[in-house]
């Protein structure tokens, strides 16, 4: 918090520089336009492939192999969504995404719950009740986080396998609780590190134990953080495709797999508009999440994150 | 003699013993295109007709991406399929020895599976310690060159007949704007190094380099021409050029962008879904047009061994649908569909199309052993790695290129 | 895998002398048993399957894990496979401009946003929702605005400016900026919450020394405002870094490593060795690489954050 008096030069004042000035201002200044101009460059290309999914989703096949890549739909044409959604093949099956709907709905509920439950404990306990080598399985966990997932798929069959769960929605829950940890467990030490210190002490003196505290202070003040783990545990387990794929089980195929089979099969003539369509569908949960919870997360992120 | 009909009566009381009431098979293969899946759902009405279980289709797309890691990890991890589509060949060799595959030998014993088989060749990958662990359904081979009638029309040439006449034809066909030789981005590039062998190296070029494993047969003269040939058609493609899928290549063949391709028969089912009728809007040359053998390699079924306690009418359904993949019927239906050629001798292909006939005068010839058959998949993934770099970095010279395939070679298993 | 896991359980009953038991076992217990998900987790699953893997990089296992002990004849292979080689020098170009780029345009599109902008959240929204998406669907949508006959390229030609070139996907030269777009499209938005929340965090009061002290806006905020955001960039520099490292998903998606094998990268080669190339040992090799990679990077960082006693906040 000292560094400033250390940059202090003996340069003028400058009235130019005032950005964070409360005072309200003209509009137009030229560095205004150059801030927003930016802005919606950066924006364009954000935006630019969500329109192209869009947009051809709507189209025909026709209309997508002589139009352009940029121009508007002819008609809205829902046809395809329709195919995606209920009559799309994989293989056989011909029942577009919607199975697959309601499998990565039974996936991601559990094993969001389970693995923020477990790592919002871990930071918890790294935080506020270290014990020796707390900090070191801790730098293991981050070193994890690094690790390619297919390394593991292996040894993660055979641990699965000899508890027997291979096959069954624990096995997916127990994976995405593993894989998610090193992250969350960073975001939610670095978050209880960022609370007083004295509310703990308090509690302590009081006589709480380890469980009361955590469900009757710190929980209650980690909203917005898990506001953050459950963005990032729902976009995440719903996006993966191989541990669903692998340790789900037969009745538990989640979406992205058929989101896979959809996109990837060698068809004769592959049909971009239901590609499009199956793929905005598969990617729907994940963004609602975002947009509804857009502020939430900033300020969990904001809370977390910072300190570290 | 008496064995035989013990084993008779078992199979027959497997078929009785399960029309009470109907299981789940669940059956994992990474046939998803148009045509493949047409195909597999004539296995499944055959099974679902005759025994009254369901088919439970477990598609996977991408087989090595896709599929593969989820079949060998669900084997391993001890939730196996009722049966599972793989490549004919070594790529399950370590699984049936590591006694994960169900032994078929009684299933199918009263069947004389000998008396039908095209090819013992085929059966061979399946054998292990003198069991049976799989099942050869269908025989696919890469060794095709299928030419566009259109895009011949349009220059004013006819249709070439062999491998020199097609590479003669390609500067007219640039000029007309045509593409010489369309191709799909991805694993297609990996089979046509095998048909350029057969077809202008020879069947003893191809036996000493992929059984004998022979480096020396790389470096020689005959195997030079081969890879003068790959490094003609790298010329003449380009990525800019490169379609998504193989199927994007049929349709270039049927409109006449693109003149030719290199490609398996399975070609051949997209071409008919899309309307394509061989010998009149396409034509399809076996071994470049030169070579007397195909190189057979094809799909296998196999049936894991089921966990302890599985039901013994689910076991009973491995079993039977075992026996209905390689019953005349199935076979004839599927293989049609598929554009593939039957493993049985017995089957009466009138049927066939002008393409398949061809294959089938061929195949009296026998098999020559493809990449699938001789060699591991690690030195299949290998070739494979040094073909799709030669292909896009003509950088590389063609010594180079012999040089390395040499010393793969060398190192072969 | 299990056995690891016994064996740490005998190691703690082990410890006979009562008092050094009750300090190191019994204090803090329930905390200690509330980490045990964790504790087990590391010493399983990541620990244990590192050790695994290094073994069995050693051995000549194929399909199975079950091969002889080779020494290092597959680390030998390795290093001369032509494949490999340009997977590593891939990922290095890939991940130094992808690092640079994500925290760079993060951290400016951060400081922007940071001006009491309007439509602050829409912007915001923006810029992060890519991050909801997969990378099969990034890699997907990008593969087919960039396919050269039908996306930009030609959309452009074909509205009359024919020379115009939009070919990085299909140009070896150029295809990992594209593989670079479409991560940089996937990850900066998130980059950029997490600055905007650093930014965020400063004290108003170094705004106002800076003002005073009339230092320049632009220099406050680099050489001052960013050296004191050390846990966003720390919390930024473990995702963006570990997502680099496993690059898998969206070359898959976009190149599937072409043209040729210009765009392949180090947790490709481990994948298809592993399971189409059927050779364990050889991908488990490459797979230790990797890790001996990453422990390189990250082990100077673990001995700042965790090696000083008490120093953090």
């Amino acid at each position: 918090m000292t560094m400033t008096a250390s940059m202090t030069g003996s340069a003028p004042v400058s009235q130019a520089n005032e950005p964070r000035g409360p005072r309200p201002k003209p509009f137009f200044t030229p560095k205004k336009i150059m801030i927003y101009s930016t802005l919606i460059f950066f924006s364009l290309y954000f935006l630019f492939p969500l329109y192209v999914m869009v947009a051809t989703s709507f189209k025909t096949m026709p209309e997508i192999r002589f139009g352009s890549i940029f121009a508007l739909p002819n008609q809205i044409n829902f046809d395809s969504w329709v195919r995606a959604w209920s009559t799309a093949c994989t293989g056989l099956t011909c029942n577009g995404l919607a199975p697959g709907f309601w499998n990565s709905v039974k996936i991601t509920v559990p094993s969001t719950i389970v693995s923020i439950f477990i790592a919002a404990i871990n930071g918890y306990a790294l935080v506020n009740w270290r014990f020796k080598g707390s900090e070191l399985f801790f730098a293991v966990l981050i070193f994890g986080s690094f690790i390619p997932y297919q390394v593991m798929l292996y040894p993660l069959v055979m641990i699965t396998r000899e508890l027997g769960i291979f096959g069954k929605l624990e096995a997916v829950i127990l994976i995405h609780t593993i894989f998610g940890m090193p992250i969350l467990t960073l975001l939610f030490r670095n978050y209880f590190a960022s609370l007083p210190q004295e509310l703990f002490k308090a509690a302590r003196v009081d006589g709480a134990g380890f469980w009361r505290i955590f469900f009757e202070i710190m929980l209650p003040m980690s909203l917005p953080i898990f506001v953050v783990a459950l963005i990032l545990q729902i976009t995440g387990i719903w996006n993966d495709f191989l541990f669903g794929a692998v340790f789900a089980g037969t009745h538990n195929q989640p979406m992205t797999v058929q989101l896979n089979n959809i996109v990837n099969s060698a068809q004769g003539t592959p049909e971009y508009n239901v590609n499009m369509a199956a793929t905005v569908l598969t990617g729907l949960v994940p963004l609602i999440v975002y947009f509804v919870s857009g502020k939430l997360f900033v300020r969990g992120v904001a809370a977390g994150a910072v300190k570290g | 003699m008496k064995k035989f009909a013990v084993v008779a009566a078992m199979a027959t009381a497997f078929l009785g013993s399960t029309s009470a009431y109907a299981v789940d098979l669940e059956v994992t293969h990474w046939w998803t295109s148009a045509g493949e899946a047409a195909a597999v759902a004539e296995f499944a009405k055959v099974f679902e007709a005759e025994t009254g279980n369901k088919w439970v289709d477990s598609a996977l797309a991408g087989s090595g991406t896709g599929a593969n890691p989820v079949i060998i990890s669900r084997i391993i991890g001890g939730n196996p399929m009722g049966a599972t589509m793989m490549n004919t060949g070594r790529d399950a060799e370590e699984l049936i020895q590591a006694g994960l595959m169900r032994d078929l030998t009684d299933i199918v014993a009263d069947l004389d599976i000998d008396s039908f088989y095209v090819d013992q060749d085929l059966l061979e990958p399946c054998r292990y310690e003198g069991g049976l662990y799989c099942l050869p359904v269908n025989i696919h081979s890469w060794d095709w060159l299928w030419l566009s009638a259109a895009a011949y029309e349009k220059i004013g040439q006819p249709v070439p007949t062999n491998w020199d006449e097609y590479v003669a034809s390609w500067p007219a066909l640039q000029e007309a704007g045509i593409l010489p030789f369309g191709l799909a981005s991805g694993w297609p590039i990996n089979g046509i190094p095998g048909v350029l062998m057969a077809g202008i190296g020879g069947s003893d070029l191809v036996l000493k380099i992929n059984r004998d494993k022979d480096p020396e047969a790389v470096r020689s003269p005959e195997f030079r021409k081969v890879a003068e040939a790959l490094d003609a058609l790298r010329k003449v493609t380009s990525p800019e050029t490169m379609v998504p899928s193989f199927g994007d290549v049929g349709n270039q063949l049927l409109e006449g962008t693109a003149a030719g391709n290199i490609h398996g028969d399975w070609l051949a089912g997209d071409l008919q879904i899309a309307g394509g009728v061989p010998g009149e809007d396409y034509e399809c040359l076996p071994g470049l047009g030169f070579g007397t053998q195909l190189t057979g390699g094809g799909d296998s079924f196999y049936f894991p061994k089921l966990p302890e306690g599985t039901d013994q009418a689910v076991l009973d359904a491995q079993a039977q649908l075992a026996r209905i993949l390689i019953s005349p019927e199935a076979q004839l239906n599927f293989n049609m569909v598929k554009g593939s050629m039957p493993i049985r001798t017995d089957i009466d292909l009138s049927g066939a199309n002008a393409c398949m006939k061809k294959a089938i005068d061929l195949l009296g010839n026998g098999l020559l052993p493809s990449g699938d058959f001789s060699l591991s998949s690690d030195t299949q993934q290998q070739l494979q790695d040094l073909d799709l770099e030669f292909f896009a970095d003509e950088s590389i010279t063609v010594d180079d290129y012999i040089e390395r395939r040499a010393e793969i070679v060398a190192q072969a298993d | 895998m299990a056995d690891i896991a016994v064996r740490t359980g005998e190691g703690a009953q082990t410890v006979s002398r009562p008092n050094f038991l009750k300090k190191t076992f019994l204090k803090n217990l329930p905390a200690k048993i509330a980490a045990l998900p964790m504790i087990a987790t590391v010493l399983v699953v990541f620990i244990g399957c590192t050790i695994w893997t290094i073994y069995y990089s050693f051995t000549n296992s194929k399909l199975l894990p079950t091969g002889k002990f080779v020494g290092f004849e597959q680390y030998e292979r390795l290093f001369t496979a032509n494949r490999w080689n340009v997977s590593v020098s891939n990922l290095i170009t890939y991940g130094i401009m992808s690092l640079v780029l994500t925290l760079a345009l993060g951290f400016l599109l951060a400081v922007l946003m940071d001006q009491k902008i309007r439509f602050e959240s829409a912007f915001r929204t923006i810029m992060l929702y890519p991050f909801a998406l997969s990378f099969i669907v990034t890699g997907l949508v990008w593969q087919w605005i960039m396919n050269p006959t039908l996306g930009i390229q030609g959309a452009i030609r074909s509205l009359g400016w024919e020379s115009f070139t939009f070919d990085w996907i299909s140009n070896p030269r150029m295809v990992l900026f594209a593989l670079l777009i479409a991560g940089l499209w996937q990850g900066v938005g998130f980059c950029m919450v997490l600055m905007l929340a650093g930014l965020r965090g400063v004290d108003e009061e170094i705004w106002k020394a800076a003002r005073v002290d009339g230092i320049p806006t632009w220099r406050t905020y680099l050489f001052i405002v960013l050296p004191m955001m050390r846990g966003v960039l720390i919390t930024a520099v473990v995702l963006i870094g570990s997502g680099i490292v496993r690059l898998y998903d969206l070359v898959v998606a976009l190149t599937n490593g072409g043209p040729g094998i210009s765009s392949e990268v180090p947790a490709k080669y481990v994948v298809n060795y592993m399971f189409s190339g059927g050779n364990i040992g050889q991908a488990l090799a490459a797979a230790t690489m990797m890790l001996i990679t990453v422990l390189i990077i990250v082990l100077p960082w673990a001995y700042l954050e965790f090696g000083g006693k008490g120093k953090r906040a």
